[in-house]
């Protein structure tokens, strides 16, 4: 159980020298789920170097770090949920449906600028409050609350947008405020990628420090102990998802920023990259243990790879090869990490 | 010209160029011959060829990423075959930062987007298909089945193909800038003509067969059904197949691949408007090299804003009047 892994973490310091190395790995590992994709993402960034040294470069650097942005903050949420040994398949369908929303009625209705990032916000809460009912109080699987939702949330962009991009330039310039350059030393930031490392501060601030935090921990570990030690269940699971939700409104206005654009086809595969990036993240699909800073780190190993990839010259075909394998291998990874339990 | 030292000089005839080709997936045989096209010119002309792709067909984000990198990666052009209107502003981009970025196959909206398009003119390829069609069943009733590909979204092609099929048949479209608004029964140039249904394929087979369903259950008496690619024109034979009602209907398409010609030789398809993508892929390719090189654009055709790469009529039934080889002559130059 989490709430005693400190304690084995313990035991298992006073009598290390009697360990083999793999059984003091698996313990780091499971302890810090964040070393392995950490150290896969420095041997990814070194090989690429080698291949290429304009990889190490701050352009490059500034490059990887933007184009992850929007999966990040996905990510965050997605993590939040796997957290509770739940998935959530509709945070693309969500974003879509707040970035649609909000740009829909500054263009048409000519909402002002921060208004419209607010609805969207609002958007983005709500939808995830939706999840969060269907999950906790209607019982659903969250694999099948969310696969409804996906297309729920999908068809209403549609119909609200009638299947339109609108480009940045239509509308009030707040909306795509998050792509605006901001130089940190030699690198290249926008606004939008602050926004979200003020998310992961915040949200792993509360995930480690507070009480609601420990509580999503437990209830994915074993909601039934969780219930009986008298944490309400329900209701964290209903502020997970409504937290998530949130996230995934403020992450279209990321997104906005970052396409030039609001567009009902973007991130056509936000579901299945968030949760690759939360599963190469070393978060544990069974829940209950796992963080957010593996999260970013997996969306930045699979980013590396594409920049890597294409500045070595490879075609896009083995890049989708290479992240195929390497969440068989963090799969396979978890496994062998959860055994420490037994 | 020699070959020049220095990073401001132009390169000259013998220096590498180098480009990166971005398509909208890696699965659609029309983007896998446009590839291989492109490969194969890229040997000649010396150009350092990249693929790159979005996730599949739509995918805006994943080609600004593959733009993006293109860019860091020191390209000197690019050629995309956009995805939608959100890829616009890092085409742009890519363009300021020097580079030769050239749209195929798609034409971007706006057109000026790119340096220059080399695609198919679209309600061109319709209108052939359109006007074999009229011929063929003139002094008919005829009831039409429109198979597009996508409800859910407005890309030109989709648009150009659909509203240049009804030209074709001589029918009033209304507004040629939206599909679906022309009356649902009217006279086409040849007798009266009925609009049965009008779904959506995604270009696919699959998509086709439950396209076709859907049009036989609301009526059973379609005899044309235009379809926006080969492959969902196959799709839609299988659901008149399984009907029993495949010999009194005429399926017209669009693209001229070597399985959809093969399908007009077997009577399949009645017509389909072939496509050239190897000539666009050469062209954009050719046209990168050139003009890295210090070289000029080829100037767009007669009244386009793009370069035309052609569109030819195959049909085995032929029509007076109406322009067209046979699907023997098709399968010298399919794809």
């Amino acid at each position: 159980m989490s709430l005693t892994t400190t304690n084995i973490g313990t035991v298992n310091g006073l009598t290390g020298q009697r360990q083999s190395v793999s059984r003091r790995l698996q313990h780091l590992l499971h302890t810090n789920p964040w070393v392995s994709p950490l150290v896969i993402l420095v041997l990814s960034i070194a090989i690429f170097t080698i291949i290429n040294p304009a990889f190490a470069q701050p352009r490059a650097i500034s490059l990887l770090i933007q184009q992850t942005a929007v999966i990040a903050a996905l990510g965050v949420g997605q993590t939040l949920v796997i957290l509770t040994a739940g998935i959530d398949l509709s945070v693309g369908a969500v974003s879509i449906l707040a970035t649609m929303l909000s740009a829909v009625l500054a263009q048409d209705a000519g909402l002002p600028g921060w208004v419209a990032i607010i609805v969207g916000v609002l958007t983005g809460t709500l939808g995830g409050l939706f999840n969060g009912f269907l999950v906790s109080k209607l019982k659903l699987p969250p694999f099948i609350g969310t696969l409804g939702t996906l297309s729920i949330f999908t068809a209403i962009s549609l119909l609200l947008s009638g299947g339109r991009s609108i480009q940045a330039t239509e509308l009030p310039a707040e909306m795509s405020a998050g792509g605006e350059r901001v130089p940190i030393g030699p690198f290249d930031l926008n606004i939008g990628v602050l926004v979200v490392i003020a998310i992961y501060i915040v949200v792993g601030y509360a995930l480690s420090q507070t009480g609601w935090g420990r509580h999503v921990y437990a209830v994915g570990d074993d909601a039934e102990a969780a219930r009986l030690s008298g944490i309400r269940v329900n209701r964290v699971l209903l502020s997970v998802y409504a937290v998530a939700g949130l996230i995934y409104g403020i992450a279209a206005w990321v997104l906005i920023g970052r396409a030039g654009a609001a567009t009902p086809n973007g991130i056509v595969d936000a579901n299945l990259a968030s949760i690759t990036a939360v599963v190469i993240g070393g978060t544990s699909l069974f829940g209950g243990r796992g963080g957010i800073i593996g999260t970013v780190l997996g969306a930045l190993i699979i980013q590396s790879f594409t920049i890597g990839l294409s500045l070595a010259g490879v075609d896009d075909q083995f890049r989708v090869l290479a992240v195929g394998f390497l969440v068989i291998f963090a799969v396979a990874a978890d496994q062998w990490i959860r055994k420490v339990r037994a | 010209m020699s070959a020049c030292a220095g990073d401001t000089a132009a390169p000259g005839a013998d220096d590498e160029v180098k480009v990166t080709l971005i398509l909208k997936d890696l699965v659609n045989p029309f983007f896998v011959a446009l590839q291989k096209g492109a490969e194969a010119q890229a040997e000649k002309d010396g150009v350092n060829l990249t693929i790159a792709s979005g996730k599949k067909d739509g995918d805006e984000e994943g080609q600004i990423q593959a733009i993006e990198n293109a860019v860091l990666k020191g390209e000197d052009g690019i050629l995309v075959l956009p995805a939608g209107p959100a890829v616009n502003s890092a085409i742009t981009k890519a363009r300021e930062a020097g580079l030769v970025v050239i749209a195929l196959d798609t034409p971007p909206d706006p057109i000026d987007t790119t340096d220059q398009t080399f695609a198919t003119d679209n309600f061109e390829a319709g209108k052939l298909i359109g006007e074999w069609a009229a011929s063929a069943t003139a002094g008919t009733d005829v009831v039409i089945a429109l198979l597009d590909q996508f409800d859910d979204r407005i890309i030109q092609t989709d648009l150009n193909r659909d509203q240049g099929f009804l030209t074709g048949m001589g029918i009033d479209t209304a507004d040629l800038g939206q599909n679906g608004d022309e009356a649902q029964t009217g006279t086409f140039s040849g007798g009266n003509y009925t609009i049965a249904c009008q779904e959506a394929t995604t270009g696919a087979e699959d998509g086709g067969r439950e396209a076709m369903e859907n049009c036989l259950t609301a009526n059973s008496d379609i005899n044309l059904v235009y379809t926006i690619n080969e492959p969902s024109a196959a799709g839609a034979y299988k659901a008149l197949q399984a009907a029993g009602l495949e010999k009194d209907v005429k399926i017209v398409s669009i693209d001229g691949s070597c399985e959809g010609v093969a399908n007009v030789a077997s009577g399949i398809i009645s017509a389909t408007s072939q496509q050239y993508p190897v000539n666009m892929a050469t062209l954009g390719v050719e046209t990168i090299a050139s003009v890295v090189r210090g070289g000029d654009y080829p100037p767009v055709s007669d009244g386009l804003d793009f370069y035309n790469t052609g569109t030819a009529l195959v049909t085995d039934a032929t029509q007076d009047g109406v322009d067209s080889i046979t699907s023997e002559e098709a399968t010298e130059i399919c794809w």
